[in-house]
């Protein structure tokens, strides 16, 4: 026995001190590829701010979502195409709307670019942008609220991936289309093979207006059937111009990832939209009877109302000379980013060995001098060379994105080679290179698209986690890395989850919107005509089946919290005010069994909850949200009757209705 | 067996000590100020009302009156009765009597100040167990409610 025990153990020791070895000195790679002194870096101690809100896309989430930046740490999700049964978000009466479209009510979208509104080129803390691919959307976020405050369907549109990208007075939001289609307004019934002749491409131009942010389509272009991808607009000198990467300038209708990357180099289109508004304001627009939804969410009425528009005005470039213009760019081009000055426009072609780099001031000489390469399909095609400021020679594998600095230098992501470079926009040499985990796909640096860079970090998006983090099952957590770019390194800090899948992301300084935030709603400005503004019009009356409960909330108790002398057949709209005033106090509603989410209501908010009991009982209502002490305290209930019930309509709190008692159901 | 075990645990302790990483210990000699990177988050109060600032006047201000049932009806009914019955807060009846008008407008624009420092106030909110909520009065709107609560007291 002994001698076996001795045997057995003796090996297992210096297995275990084996293995001790190797898990504590494992060799410099992935997992330490951090200087010493990055915690202290990221640490935001408890109660202190952040010194950057980060606005992400939430990908397939259909959301956006909010960081601190350095720490990381998650500050709020804001549902923007996407239902969200936590914050009522499209369960509402109130928010459903804001979901509707020409298709109908759709509850879902894809989110992959933020645009902040800038005035003179900075940002300017007023509203963040976001775009719906799948069913083409341009959101507007409040950033009083952090809450979504318009969104306009955009006709003519399919894939609304090259969106919504800011001019820099924040003029207009862009809305390119990735899938060309026949036009909303043809017989659309075609042949798919028909690509070349039927399927068009088309460019919103979507004007914010300067003082409410409300969005209106000012134009659209009409377009060769190209897949527009990314954008930029102008800024300082190349203002008045926008830049628009495209790919499949080979118009395949199949197996793309062959047929369109057919050609040495496909597009850069370069639109003069100054140019546009004078033809525009000449009547060379015509208009085209199309369908879209536009959705507006009131802060007084605290409701949404959407608006079916039925027209479009449309530029075709054949009625439009000297409008837009063609730039040769290699292959396949994703990212198109214009630096801080305006003067240079980064290319980044997903399968070229190098980034070219082409400059304003050439293209508006080569556009003087007619120094081109061709038309495709009616549109000039400039000479690469006659705009080309050059070529970054040996970058890395598959570029995509280009992000500024605030001293001259451009970081571009490369996702075959799993790394970023910095490299100097005016020399074009490359100055450092640093390796993500993995695949990354954006960049983004506080500033980073606008003529003021803030510089300081920049944070990775990647598009693969694979071992980053404790594993999940199939399906892992979606990876962002933070970097100290201050320094002539590039140093990671910080690796941390996101949600959905990020794509593009911008950030802020904290004060530029700190400042601004909102925190409550007034109760004497709120105009929701199903609102009770105060316990003495707290009740409940029928229209019809329609029973309609008008209550407030108060920490902690509803107003009425006993209802009875509802009936089977019948529809109970829950009209919640918070009466509260107080930050950081909402209520919440829900009732046992509804087939709907909950509401959240802000301090000063009314909102509704549409209900339809399923059978005869008593349902307890509760609020969700911890509001006080006594929270668990805050509920009531609501009595349903048999159809034909001659239970009347009655409705208390803090005493029990007299009458129930004797009634009888039948 | 006891012997072997401890040989176990005295080689497993041994091989901690001869075999770890050394890289984990090196310290960054200059930490980044923290102070420097973040903001302070500042807790606003309202400005304290003292006794001097408010004025009492007879008769009662009839807009006053109104404007602060108004008020009432929509900020405050939903915890406070006009008679002497604790609902959620106490009943108003006699408050105009029980308190000084600054100790009423303190309570109401000021409630956090008061519950940490007023004993009371304290005493309230261990009986009531809800700390009144601050319902983002301005000083002239609570000026009213006094107004409304002596006219509930039944002064003229």
């Amino acid at each position: 026995m002994k001698h076996y025990l001795l045997k057995f153990f003796i090996p297992l020791v210096f297995a275990s001190v084996g293995l001790l070895w190797i898990q504590s000195c494992k060799p410099k790679g992935a997992g330490s590829a951090v200087s010493g002194d990055a915690a202290s870096k990221v640490y935001v101690a408890p109660g202190k701010y952040d010194q950057f809100y980060n606005f992400v896309s939430g990908g397939f989430s259909g959301q956006m979502s909010v960081y601190g930046i350095p720490s990381g740490r998650l500050l709020r999700v804001i549902p923007v195409f996407s239902v969200d049964p936590e914050k009522g978000w499209g369960y509402s009466e109130e928010t459903k709307p804001m979901l509707n479209t020409s298709h109908g009510f759709v509850p879902w979208d894809d989110l992959h670019h933020i645009a902040l509104s800038e005035t003179d080129g900075i940002q300017d803390g007023r509203w963040v942008f976001g775009n719906g691919n799948n069913t083409p959307r341009i959101a507007r976020i409040d950033l009083k609220t952090f809450r979504t405050a318009e969104i306009i369907e955009i006709p003519n549109s399919a894939g609304n991936h090259s969106s919504p990208f800011i001019t820099e007075n924040s003029e207009y939001v862009v809305a390119g289309t990735r899938f060309s289609i026949p036009m909303d307004n043809s017989n659309g019934d075609v042949p798919i093979n028909s690509y070349k002749q039927n399927f068009r491409g088309t460019l919103s131009f979507i004007g914010v207006d300067k003082t409410s942010g409300n969005m209106n389509i000012s134009f659209q272009i009409l377009l060769p059937g190209v897949n527009f991808d990314l954008a930029r607009a102008g800024k300082g000198k190349s203002h008045g111009w926008f830049f628009f990467s495209c790919y499949n300038s080979e118009r395949a209708n199949t197996l793309l990832e062959v047929n369109a990357s057919q050609k040495d180099k496909d597009f850069i289109l370069c639109v003069n939209w100054k140019k546009a508004e004078e033809y525009l304001k000449a009547g060379k627009g015509v208009k085209k009877a199309v369908s879209y939804a536009h959705n507006v969410y009131s802060e007084q009425t605290h409701m949404a109302t959407s608006t079916l528009e039925k027209e479009v005005i449309m530029l075709d470039p054949k009625d439009c000379p000297d409008m837009v213009y063609f730039m040769p760019c290699p292959k396949s081009p994703h990212g198109c980013d214009t630096d801080p000055t305006g003067e240079y426009i980064v290319g980044s072609g997903k399968l070229a060995a190098v980034i070219p780099v082409f400059s304003f001031t050439k293209i508006q000489k080569a556009i003087a001098d007619k120094n081109y390469d061709g038309i495709y399909e009616g549109i000039p095609v400039l000479k690469y060379e006659a705009v080309l400021h050059g070529e970054v020679q040996k970058p890395g594998l598959g570029p995509l994105h280009t992000e500024f600095d605030d001293k001259g230098n451009a970081y571009t992501s490369f996702f075959v080679s799993s790394e970023i470079v910095k490299w100097n926009v005016e020399s074009l040499k490359v100055l450092d290179r640093v390796p993500t985990y993995y695949s990354v796909g954006h960049l983004s640096i506080p500033g980073g698209p606008t003529k003021k860079p803030w510089g300081k970090y920049m944070i990775a998006y990647n598009k693969i986690t694979k071992d980053r983090y404790l594993p999940t099952g199939p399906e892992l957590a979606q990876s962002a890395q933070l970097f100290d770019i201050s320094g002539d390194k590039m140093k990671l800090l910080l690796d941390y989850p996101t949600i959905g899948e990020p794509h593009y992301a911008e950030s802020i300084p904290a004060d530029l919107v700190m400042k601004n935030s909102q925190k409550i709603f007034k109760i004497e400005e709120n105009k929701n005509p199903f609102a009770a503004l105060g316990d003495k019009y707290a009740r409940v009356e029928r229209k019809g089946n329609e029973i309609h409960v008008y209550a407030t909330s108060i920490r902690s108790h509803f107003t009425p919290d006993n209802i009875e002398g509802v009936k089977m057949g019948d529809v109970v709209y829950f009209h919640i005010t918070n009466l509260e005033q107080d930050w950081d106090v909402p209520h919440g509603f829900a009732v046992k069994g509804a087939n709907n989410g909950e509401l959240l209501i802000m301090p000063g908010e009314t909102q509704t909850l549409k209900w339809t009991p399923e059978k005869p009982g008593v349902y307890p209502f509760y609020c969700t949200d911890f509001c006080s002490a006594l929270h668990q305290e805050m509920q009531g209930y609501i009595r349903i009757s048999a159809a034909g019930s001659n239970v009347p309509i009655s409705f208390s709190t803090g005493k029990t209705i007299p009458d129930s008692i004797s009634t009888k159901t039948p | 067996m006891k012997r072997i075990s401890i040989l176990a645990s005295l080689l497993i302790s041994a091989s901690f000590i001869i075999f770890s990483c050394q890289e984990g210990a090196k310290k960054d000699p200059k930490p980044v100020d923290v102070q420097d990177l973040t903001r302070n988050q500042p807790e606003t109060h309202g400005t304290e009302i003292k006794e001097s600032e408010i004025t009492i006047t007879h008769p009662l201000n009839a807009e006053w009156v109104s404007g602060g049932k108004t008020i009432y009806e929509l900020k405050c009914q939903s915890c406070h009765k006009l008679t002497g019955e604790k609902l959620v807060g106490p009943g108003w009846l006699d408050v105009t009597k029980r308190r000084t008008p600054a100790w009423i407008l303190n309570m109401i624009t000021n409630v956090d100040m008061m519950l940490e420092k007023d004993p009371e106030a304290q005493k309230l909110l261990e009986l009531c167990m809800v700390r009144m909520p601050n319902q983002n009065l301005v000083i002239e709107d609570a000026r009213k409610i006094l107004e409304f609560q002596r006219s509930n007291d039944g002064e003229k």
